[in-house]
């Protein structure tokens, strides 16, 4: 066998320490096969070693939590017996090599992710950033992950009915795929990963394996370098054709009663199933690697254990009940293999050819698993309220606003997305959340992901607030009730003590929202080190929410419905232009501090809208983030089609107050007999709401101020990412 | 009216599909696997959307050799009714149960959004109870649905009357040719079209211009 030279350990991604630390647990030296094993367990994707001390503070628990982090996907209680099960997961390292691919094969991981545990995925999310558009890789990345993503995810049919698309320099080396899938299952028809008890028999299920994606996990813990191209080969190639029957034979053999256990194959494929499914269960695994359903010859037990080929879940069955299954998985016409056993030894044993080629408890791979305190260097947030020229023309600002890369309509993305099939989806993409009903019945689920990474640049701890806030927000403005977050960390080199900084605080502000927002987080994902030859990405702590509408007749919209309704603002506006769209899109700066988020405020102007809504009285609404009031007013002006007349209130500087992004905000239309009520209303509990104007009209107008018709806004804001992906002009850059 | 859905590997409309027809028959819809060889006693059979066979052949080609295939085209030679939406209606021409070819959108993308359609045929048991030249509003959700024929083929279709849905002018999705969205074979009672009927059965999920299409289908065929 192969001696481990200390460049091998190195190649293997592990430390020194963690070599000797790995002697010292197995009481001699590892063979190549062990290491490899330890190095993709203890990798910081699967290990979470850097992350781990801090994730522990975030509130994972409410009534309603069914199942908090530490499953392939957490789990809510949503009523008559239905759950709701999600996550979000990146794909960046991946999807940057070989865009197409790398999209691909997240969205498929992380279905595998909701439909191991027993659900039928229902929709997909995905946030993505891209770099700067004038950066020459950019659009060849952004039509690689959004075609990828659309290949995977129409072929399964399931809606993928939202998400975001952001570009900014910082990623031009390092691109953000997230993508997020939520299931339905019955509450007592979950399925966990604990293999639990000895002599059950461990079966193989799905695709063969070949030698694709060996050493993806370590590839996705180092930063990347000019020749990252490289790695192409650790890319895996998905089949979203085999993982729709996977889901269905899936599903069809958890309504038997013949699981105990089943666990998708991902990250460090057959190694971290069996190691966690063995970990949870507090069991032993032996696995023969001679049964491994194999796509090529001669593979070594080291391409085995560790490629990460997909669409392959492995599960453990009564005894006695593999036939059964087999026929399941036979119909379906998919690979199905007992190639091991459960036992009472806590260690993980892998035999080939007869030999057995590893040997390891169990433990020492998971438990075990280095857990740093890294270092990091507390940087002050950036403060002050930047200078801008007052004398702007206000109107052309909107005009150009709404066609800057950030803003512009994203149409050109989700069409490619199948978001109808399944006949639910209540709201399409391009409102504040997606609303997708629950099969058979009125509720719905409100769906939406969000961060605003250049707050969390500027002040990572309000940064990570606001983008829980403003999560929670956009449920609300549909007419849901927040449930649950999945989170997906996505940071620099955590060896760096700034980017640690920017985690540990990052961490703190979710936990912090969440808790003031009995919002808890109950699944998630980090993906570190996304560096380019030192330079690190924005910040972005990506997150996605689930709410619950008890009716989805009583939901809002963002368009406006009738001319002749009054507009009500609700929440406080100071006129915050720091780190403002505004101020980056036409001042060129990004500077000042981000907005300050009020938690108790955000949760008294939600709630206040939450019941309007669904006591029937609102059905316009639109949160206010990105470009302020006036851009959202453009927004629900553009997918109504009907105008607006607005006045400024006395006092109020025409720009900060038309465009500062202070939080905790909503924009209502009611039919205006009821204005006066709401306001009243608002008054009582304690919300600021002022009346702006009334709608109608064919142009947004502010009085003294200026106007612009819809159809100029429309043609700016439909025009960008048709013509930047047509290739037809280079777009500015921001 | 009594029908059945056929269900291919990775089918994907095949709920949508029995969900919409379950809702307006009342009755229960089968589902036939594509490994079957017989069709339940039916009068109607739908071959629904989705990526039989992932596609990986040409859309719909591996679907049409299928074992349940031949029993869908005794079905139709004896006069049954069947009806291929989207990735159906690649099935159907891949069997030669309607002429011509879906290729590869213009565009070159998938693309999922509502379309306006021109009614251009009523006289089917598909039809019936639209109004010719109606223009109605149904989603396409396809990477392939450009269709193509040969010009004396479309001339014939044009000329028996067998274009049942046309693309609204400048709302043609895909590049077809003439703006065919939907076509009957010469017999009248196979209709093969890229568009969604099943998704527009209810006025949440974006309206109800489908009804007329199963309500048609339940009149003629009960």
């Amino acid at each position: 066998m192969t001696a481990i030279t200390p460049q091998i350990v190195k190649d293997h991604g592990l430390s020194e320490a963690e070599y000797a630390r790995i002697k010292e647990l197995l009481g001699r030296d590892p063979n190549l096969v062990e290491l490899g094993v330890f190095s993709v367990m203890w990798s910081e994707h699967c290990s979470y070693k850097s992350t781990r001390v801090h994730l522990k503070k975030l509130p994972t628990k409410a009534p309603w939590v069914l199942q908090g982090p530490g499953e392939n996907a957490g789990v809510i209680d949503i009523g008559d017996g239905d759950a709701c099960i999600f996550k979000m997961e990146s794909h960046n390292h991946p999807s940057f090599i070989e865009p197409y691919q790398g999209a691909a094969t997240g969205v498929g991981g992380i279905m595998r992710d909701v439909f191991t545990m027993g659900a039928r995925p229902v929709a997909m999310m995905n946030a993505l950033r891209f770099g700067a558009p004038d950066h020459p890789k950019t659009r060849h990345l952004v039509s690689g992950v959004v075609a990828g993503i659309g290949g995977y995810g129409n072929c399964m049919g399931v809606p993928t009915v939202g998400g975001e698309v952001n570009f900014h320099r910082s990623y031009n080396g390092n691109i953000l795929v997230n993508a997020m899938c939520v299931g339905l299952a019955r509450t007592d028809r979950i399925f966990l990963s604990a293999a639990k008890g000895a002599g059950n028999p461990v079966v193989y299920i799905g695709s063969k394996t070949g030698r694709d994606g060996i050493h993806g996990a370590t590839m996705a813990s180092a930063e990347f370098s000019e020749d990252s191209e490289e790695k192409r080969p650790t890319v895996q190639v998905g089949d979203p054709f085999t993982e729709k029957l996977l889901l269905e034979a899936c599903l069809e053999l958890m309504a038997t009663d013949a699981i105990i256990a089943i666990q998708d194959m991902g990250a460090a494929g057959l190694t971290s199933s069996s190691a966690e499914m063995g970990d949870k269960g507090g069991s032993g695994i032996e696995l023969d690697l001679d049964k491994v359903p194999q796509r090529e010859p001669n593979m070594t037990a080291y391409d085995m254990m560790l490629s990460e080929s997909q669409e392959r879940m492995l599960a453990v069955l009564k005894p006695g009940r593999e036939k059964e299954a087999e026929a399941i998985f036979r119909k379906w016409e998919l690979d199905f293999a007992v190639i091991g056993i459960t036992t009472d030894t806590h260690r993980l044993v892998v035999r080939h050819k007869g030999e057995v080629v590893a040997d390891m408890p169990i433990t020492a791979l998971s438990d075990a698993a280095p857990v740093y305190e890294r270092p990091f260097v507390e940087a002050a947030p950036q403060e002050g309220a930047p200078v801008f020229d007052p004398s702007r023309d206000v109107m052309q600002s909107l005009v150009k606003l709404v066609g800057s890369p950030d803003m512009c309509s994203r149409r050109w993305v989700w069409e490619q997305y199948d978001n109808t099939v399944m006949n639910d989806t209540v709201q399409r993409p391009g409102g504040d959340a997606a609303v997708v009903r629950v099969h058979g019945s009125s509720k719905g689920l409100a769906i939406t992901t969000d961060v605003t990474p250049r707050y969390c640049f500027a002040d990572p701890y309000e940064g990570a607030k606001q983008a829980v806030a403003e999560s929670w927000r956009n449920i609300c403005a549909v007419g849901g009730r927040p449930m649950a977050v999945t989170d997906n960390l996505n940071f620099g080199n955590p060896e760096k003590p700034r980017n640690m900084w920017q985690i540990v605080a990052g961490v703190a502000g979710i936990g912090e929202a969440c808790r003031a927002l009995d919002y808890p987080v109950i699944s998630g994902n980090c993906s570190l080190y996304n560096e380019t030859n030192g330079e690190g990405i924005l910040p972005t702590p990506a997150i996605g929410g689930v709410g619950l509408l008890k009716d989805v007749q009583r939901m809002a919209t963002v368009a406006l419905k009738r001319a002749g309704d009054a507009l009500i603002l609700i929440g406080a506006t100071n006129g915050h232009l720091g780190q403002s769209i505004y101020l980056r899109e036409i001042e060129g700066k990004e500077e000042g501090a981000a907005p300050p988020v009020d938690l108790s405020a955000e949760k008294r102007n939600g709630d206040l809208v939450r019941g309007l809504i669904e006591q029937g009285r609102v059905d316009t609404c639109h949160d206010l983030s990105d470009g302020g009031l006036l851009a959202a007013l453009a927004e629900m002006a553009m997918a109504g089609g009907i105008g607006a007349q607005i006045a400024l209130p006395e006092g109020a500087a025409a720009i900060p107050f038309l465009f500062g992004e202070d939080q905790a905000r909503y924009l209502v239309a009611v039919p205006s007999a009821n204005a006066a009520g709401i306001l009243a209303e608002a008054k009582t509990a304690g919300v600021p709401a002022a009346s702006l104007g009334v709608t109608g009209g064919d142009k947004i107008a502010v009085k003294d101020v200026g106007a612009v018709a819809i159809g100029a806004l429309r043609k700016a804001y439909e025009a960008w990412f048709p013509a930047y992906l047509g290739g037809s002009e280079l777009p500015p850059s921001n | 009216m009594k029908s059945a859905v056929i269900v291919f590997p990775a089918s994907n409309c095949d709920r949508d599909a029995a969900t919409a027809l379950e809702s307006l028959t009342g009755h229960k819809t089968e589902m036939v696997w594509h490994q079957d060889t017989d069709l339940p006693n039916v009068d109607l059979v739908v071959l629904p959307g989705g990526f039989s066979y992932g596609d990986y052949l040409r859309s719909g080609a591996m679907a049409g050799q299928s074992a349940i295939m031949r029993a869908v085209k005794a079905h139709a030679e004896k006069g049954g009714a069947v009806l291929g939406i989207c990735n159906g209606f690649q099935v159907l021409t891949e069997s030669h149960l309607l002429p011509g070819a879906l290729m590869k959108n213009a565009g070159l993308k998938f693309v999922c959004r509502p379309v306006t359609l021109e009614v251009s045929e009523t006289q089917s048991a598909f039809t019936r109870f639209y109004e010719n030249g109606q223009k109605v509003v149904f989603p396409v959700a396809h990477g392939d649905g450009n269709y193509f024929a040969d010009p004396e083929t479309l001339d014939r279709l044009e000329g028996e009357g067998r274009i049942a849905f046309r693309y609204a002018e400048g709302d043609n999705p895909n590049g077809s040719v003439r703006n065919i969205a939907g076509i009957l074979n010469a017999t009248r009672n196979v209709l093969g079209l890229m568009p969604h009927p099943e998704r527009v059965v209810d006025p949440l999920l974006g309206g109800t211009d489908g009804i007329p299409m199963f309500k048609s289908l339940i009149e003629a065929l009960s």
